[in-house]
């Protein structure tokens, strides 16, 4: 297949046709900053904290996010995090990869373990926790994460989180969210997500919202971003890991699926926020400083559960 | 034909018989879905150079395909 733009050999089939290397590696750049523009992601006096992994999703983010600070003179601060959850065979290999990204690309790393939070690593939480509350890893894995992420980006300065989550993750969460009739969760999605303007969260931000992983992926190695495949151990326990299944299934058959899932949420998410706005339930402040939309926040239950399994 | 075949997913290269051409019909052959995968050719100097769906397939050639989803 030629490139649909200059006739070199294509990289990639998108729905209006092919790209080559070069074309494709400024059709997602473009993409990318057109997001950020277009929603107002990212203010000149922001103070940025770009939570990462080491993964695809996050070195690309990382990266366009200081090529966008850059090419607009934002003065910025930018800074990285990463939640070591202590997923032996898997996290340690991440961790490696992103300390040398951010070595090469002169970018600060902050790393916080939840052992050092919790005094646990998720698999020594993970059967303690299962037994009592029937929680899945991955339920665990997002309370903490979500708690450590805001808790740090906020202490540590920042005015905005990045995030890199793509067009895949966020269908995924509108599909799975409609199936299990989460219509306040869902009010929280979209490429400016989490609880606007909130005292005590840090306003989260999308990026690659309108890129799929599999753009992200052919642009992060098109970008010679050393990442080691690795799998989560748990991942394949998730609901999510199914929902991922179905809609590569509808994808492959029917192309355009996943993006208009989007389109269509997209298209509704301003009812929602209003509908969330009616119902809205305040936001408390949990014992443990952070805010909570009940009285005790899901990291303290949590805690709460391994403290009375010893 | 015989195709190498390095799986990243799997960690695993093995080599398969391979009578179609394109490298969606290998795709079909291995049931692996097109969205999961980036397909990679590694010719005899070492270079390499990224597939679509419709490019042909020779033999002996060394093909990488490099999972599109993330592990975690």
């Amino acid at each position: 297949m030629k490139c649909s733009k200059c006739l070199q050999k294509s990289v990639i089939e998108l729905q209006h046709g092919g790209l080559c290397k070069n074309h494709f590696i400024t059709y997602f750049e473009d993409k990318v900053f057109k997001t950020i523009h277009k929603y107002r992601l990212i203010d000149r006096n922001d103070s940025i904290c770009v939570a990462a992994s080491g993964g695809k999703d996050s070195l690309s983010v990382l990266y366009l996010t200081k090529k966008y600070l850059q090419e607009n003179k934002f003065p910025c601060d930018l800074f990285t995090l990463l939640i070591d959850e202590g997923i032996e065979n898997y996290r340690e290999k991440t961790v490696k990869d992103l300390q040398k990204f951010c070595k090469e690309h002169q970018i600060r790393l902050e790393i916080v373990t939840t052992k050092k939070e919790f005094g646990y690593t998720l698999d020594e939480a993970y059967p303690k926790i299962n037994k009592d509350l029937n929680k899945k890893p991955c339920n665990i894995c997002g309370v903490w994460r979500r708690y450590l992420i805001n808790k740090h980006a906020r202490n540590l300065g920042a005015t905005k989180l990045i995030t890199g989550h793509n067009l895949d993750d966020e269908a995924q969460a509108i599909v799975m969210n409609l199936f299990k009739a989460n219509t306040g969760l869902a009010a929280h999605l979209g490429p400016i997500s989490g609880i606007e303007g909130q005292k005590g969260f840090v306003q989260r931000v999308k990026p690659l919202y309108f890129c799929t992983e599999k753009e992200t992926r052919l642009y992060a190695l098109l970008k010679n971003f050393v990442i080691e495949f690795t799998e989560c151990p748990y991942a394949k326990e998730g609901y999510r890991s199914q929902i991922q299944s179905m809609l590569n299934e509808f994808e492959q058959k029917y192309k355009g699926t996943k993006q208009g899932i989007i389109s269509s949420f997209l298209a509704t998410l301003p009812l929602l926020k209003e509908h969330e706005k009616n119902n809205k339930n305040e936001i408390k402040q949990c014992k443990c400083g952070e805010p909570a939309n009940q009285e005790v926040c899901n990291a303290c239950k949590i805690q709460e559960a391994l403290n009375y399994e010893e | 034909m015989k195709l190498n075949i390095f799986i990243e997913r799997e960690n695993k290269s093995k080599t398969i018989t391979f009578s179609k051409s394109t490298v969606k019909d290998l795709l079909s052959q291995l049931k692996i879905n097109t969205e999961t995968v980036i397909v990679v050719r590694t010719n005899e100097s070492g270079n390499k150079e990224v597939l679509t769906e419709d490019d042909q397939l020779n033999d002996q050639e060394k093909i990488q395909l490099l999972s599109v989803i993330s592990g975690g």
